[in-house]
């Protein structure tokens, strides 16, 4: 408000001049490609609209001069001495029209006050010049900006960029610039073409072009010519086919990605609910521990080994293993193990130990939540095809998931430890008449399962918030993969977990976040219906009690 | 009340070498040798002093008394106790389930809820115009710019229509879960974690704002019931006086239930459900029954719980609250009736102290609590008492 109505006093006080200023100025002798004078000086002492008007008119002018005075002009280097418009720089003046050397530099300047609306202009225009840059970041960069605000003045500017482009995005985000310059145009002939043009567009970001065209108001439609909106939808049909494959996809791929965290959450639940029959309450808070033990490493790195801060992850993921295979072979020794054979009362104490880490960590560390960063390799992500971008955290934790089963899988049916805990699982009191120290196997195999509930929260602490509730954001879904999946084989979790994690995100797309959680559970009701004992149980005669 | 019944331990000979994991062993509760009383005399009298300071000496303390008076119990305190009741009553009807029949539910927390966002439904329709926004619409929906009710809103500005959603609601929500749940034979660890995340997902559900029943904040700002101001000293007694007389109805009730011969299926039931089974029982009527029945009793204490705190909203969905429950009905001690009612003021009792004196300490307490109980009380507090009867 106050540096357009300063602004205006300028003009006022400059008015009068104005006339013999211009003349002044058209006989000058231009000393290098000089800018239109009408148009600098409507910038300077202008009104507003005019020198809105001056600036958009500079931006199509595709003149290299034009860019230097309004980044100058951004900058705040160009002043106004009398009638004169100069460009000062370290006590250095040119004239802004001529680009002749000023010398000495006028003691009685004053600067050009940008409003808000003026500088949205100069920057739209100002990103017109820098198509034609040769650096393509530098084109990028404009490109996106002439995204929203460009108005029809730049429309020749992008046709000619768009013909010398050379790299494809940039091409394709000029391209719906202008698109959308031309949907906005008066002529139903250059509309029509424009929306025939976004038919063929490779960027997703089209559809909410095109979507508003058919968009109604009540009983009206928002776009009354009928014609425009058929061809809106013919090609809003064609884009929506083009990226059904990309979409689909993507969704399989944030199933699987889902499906994966679900996976590290419930494989420590499966193997200790195989062993003992009880499901561990205090599981999501295993989880919790991996992950603050994530977030101390991290710490340690950040402040004594800086210079290798990118690989904490390497320490983090046995540091984290430990710390929560320590903390359940622990309850195991101290609570759990005089519960056997009362498996309701085990939930019920293993839910009380989960009340007291949650608290124990709140008094640790503070009931905020804590900032666990990506290592710098983790982020951004690899472009499959036009509209799929994976993200590197996400593959890391679908590659990390994999190499958990495998260890997990060798461990079991490779080792010693592994038959033991097998043998337990089926048949306690014949693997204990054979000799197996059940006792131990249970502690051993209890660690094994704390300690994949701390991996698992070193990688949830790579894509969600890390704080005291973690584990029980997590538990529930984690309980539902375990009684889907069943008990006594890796591959009733596995399948349940990926299985549950698309399942999940196709409905999600369909109903929402909420909706597809109760459609989920209500779906795991029916289904233990049909098998009670999850979908991989081992056969056997094992009658209940 | 707690009857002799030692002869009656003989039922309970070892059943073999646990096989599978899934062995449910049975609380150790109180089996009935043969068919008791309702009350014992002893019991009777206990039961009539209950009735007299619940219903007669509280509320004219509260009342006929002055504040500045060393015998006036306080509003604060009576709503504290009713609000202490309605979890008794609660933590009674998971003793039905749990301590009985051997079923640990963790959605009673849920249906306690539902019963209670059905009474509110009636209170906000009796806020009438008097909302901020001054709407016959609840304030919440003219927030969210709904022009009209939604269609489960009708008729709950009735109040025996809404009397009877409370018990509908949670009761037809239970009957179907069970009746698919129980058919399946889905029981122990299993039955226990389908239910959590039945409370879990009604919890996000009702968290939605589309799901028309205030969202977050839930329903709150009632003014009055049957056209009584809610906010008096008198309205408070009275709804005090009302749970404690529908917790002795509940209480004698299920002591009814208990001392039948449904009660003695249902204890078969929790101690082998196979051999019920080979008798010739069909265990899915049994558990159905009391499930629901229970269920019910949650959606009551709900109704009566939200008039006296004033507010309901999804929070008290919140997995957690179920299972507190059940801590309430291990402290006093599962298989016995009077002992949930112990433990749930006992519970309270110290949560509001501790949530008062060292708000940071109580869930180091409640932890401490679960493991202890489980631990060392099995049979909770009226545990101990039965002990000393018979040293």
């Amino acid at each position: 408000m106050t540096a357009s109505m300063r602004v205006s006093a300028i003009h006022f006080a400059a008015l009068s001049r104005a006339a013999l200023a211009i003349l002044l100025f058209a006989m000058s002798t231009m000393a290098w490609a000089a800018l239109d004078a009408g148009l600098v000086k409507a910038i300077a002492f202008g009104e507003n609209d005019a020198k809105v008007d001056a600036v958009t008119k500079l931006g199509a002018s595709a003149d290299p001069a034009a860019l230097e005075l309004l980044e100058a002009l951004m900058a705040g280097e160009v002043q106004t001495a009398g009638e004169r418009v100069l460009r000062v720089k370290d006590d250095r003046a040119t004239d802004a029209i001529t680009g002749e050397r000023v010398a000495p530099v006028p003691d009685a300047r004053d600067d050009i006050i940008l409003n808000n609306r003026l500088r949205r202009e100069i920057e739209t225009a100002l990103a017109a010049l820098r198509l034609v840059s040769p650096n393509p970041a530098v084109r990028r960069e404009a490109a996106k900006t002439l995204q929203n605000g460009a108005d029809d003045a730049v429309l020749p500017v992008l046709r000619k960029a768009i013909a010398a482009e050379t790299q494809a995005d940039i091409r394709a985000l000029l391209e719906l610039s202008a698109a959308r310059i031309e949907l906005g145009s008066n002529d139903r002939a250059v509309r029509l073409a424009a929306i025939r043009a976004l038919a063929q567009s490779r960027d997703p970001n089209t559809r909410s072009l095109l979507a508003p065209l058919l968009e109604r108001k009540g009983a009206e439609f928002v776009e009354p010519d009928a014609e425009v909106r058929a061809e809106a939808e013919l090609s809003l049909r064609r884009i929506e086919r083009r990226f059904a494959t990309g979409e689909m996809l993507g969704r399989i791929f944030t199933g699987v990605s889902l499906g994966s965290i679900l996976l590290l959450g419930a494989l420590g639940l499966a193997i200790t609910y195989g062993l003992m029959g009880v499901i561990n309450m205090a599981h999501g808070e295993l989880i919790m521990i991996g992950a603050y033990a994530t977030y101390v490493v991290q710490n340690v790195f950040r402040a004594r080994f800086g210079g290798v801060f990118d690989y904490y992850l390497v320490a983090a993921v046995p540091v984290a293993f430990a710390t929560s295979a320590v903390v359940g072979m622990a309850l195991e020794r101290t609570v759990i193990r005089f519960l056997y054979g009362r498996p309701l009362e085990t939930l019920l104490a293993t839910w009380g130990i989960s009340l007291i880490l949650i608290q124990s960590v709140r008094a640790l560390f503070g009931a905020q939540n804590v900032q666990v960063e990506n290592p710098a390799w983790m982020s951004g992500g690899i472009e499959v095809i036009d509209n799929l971008v994976l993200p590197w955290n996400r593959i890391a934790i679908i590659a990390f998931a994999g190499l958990v089963v495998l260890l997990v899988w060798v461990l079991l049916t490779r080792t010693r430890l592994g038959l033991f805990v097998r043998g337990v699982t089926q048949n306690r009191g014949m693997a204990s008449a054979l000799g197996v120290p059940t006792r131990r196997v249970d502690t051993y195999a209890f660690g094994l399962g704390s300690g994949i509930a701390g991996v698992a929260g070193c990688a949830l602490s790579q894509i969600g918030n890390v704080g005291p509730e973690l584990g029980q954001g997590v538990i529930v879904d984690s309980f539902m993969v375990v009684v889907l999946g069943g008990v006594g084989q890796l591959s009733g979790t596995i399948v349940a977990a990926l299985g549950l994690g698309i399942v999940n995100k196709f409905l999600e797309a369909w109903s929402g976040a909420v909706l597809a959680k109760i459609a989920v559970l209500v779906f795991i009701i029916v289904f233990i219906q049909k098998r009670p004992q999850g979908l991989f149980a081992i056969r056997g005669r094992l009658a209940e009690s | 009340m707690m009857g002799a019944a030692e002869p009656a331990i003989a039922l309970r000979q070892p059943r073999g070498v646990p096989s599978v994991p899934h062995e449910v062993t049975a609380p150790a509760g109180p089996l009935l040798a043969s068919r008791q009383p309702l009350l014992t005399p002893g019991g009777w009298m206990a039961f009539g002093v209950a009735a007299v300071i619940a219903l007669g000496i509280v509320p004219l303390l509260n009342l006929a008394f002055p504040a500045s008076h060393p015998l006036h119990i306080s509003d604060h305190m009576v709503v504290l106790s009713g609000k202490i009741i309605c979890y008794a009553t609660v933590a009674l009807a998971m003793d039905l389930v749990w301590g009985y029949t051997g079923i640990l539910s963790l959605c009673h927390g849920l249906f306690f809820a539902l019963g209670g966002y059905m009474m509110g439904m009636y209170l906000m329709r009796s806020i009438g115009t008097d909302g901020v926004y001054h709407s016959t619409l609840p304030d919440f929906m003219v927030f969210l710019d709904w022009k009209a009710y939604p269609w489960y809103w009708s008729f709950t500005d009735h109040f025996a229509y809404a009397l009877a959603l409370v018990v509908l609601v949670p009761g037809s929500l239970a009957f179907v879960f069970g009746y698919f749940a129980f058919r399946s034979r889905v029981k122990g660890v299993y039955f226990s974690i389908i239910t959590q995340a039945l409370t879990y997902a009604f919890m996000l559900l009702f968290f939605r704002n589309d799901t028309g029943f205030g969202g977050n904040n839930g329903f709150t700002d009632f003014k009055r019931i049957l056209g009584f101001p809610i906010h008096t000293s008198g309205m408070r007694a009275t709804l005090f006086a009302l749970s404690a007389a529908v917790l002795m109805g509940m209480f004698l009730l299920s002591r009814a239930i208990v001392t039948s011969k449904l009660g003695r299926v249902l204890t078969a039931i929790r101690d082998a459900e196979s051999r019920v089974m080979f008798c010739g029982y069909n265990p899915l009527h049994y558990k159905l029954f009391v499930w629901t029945l229970s269920a019910v009793m949650c959606g009551i204490a709900g109704a009566l719980y939200v008039p006296q705190v004033g507010i309901i909203n999804p929070g008290e969905m919140s997995p957690a609250n179920s299972i507190e429950i059940a801590i309430w009905t291990a402290v006093g001690g599962r298989g016995t009736l009077i002992g949930p009612i112990i433990g749930a003021f006992a519970v309270n009792g110290a949560k509001s102290w501790f949530t008062q004196a060292f708000p940071e300490v109580w869930l180091f307490f409640l932890g401490l609590l679960f493991i202890a109980v489980t631990l060392l009380l099995p049979r909770g507090v009226a545990g101990l008492f039965r002990t000393r009867e018979r040293a």
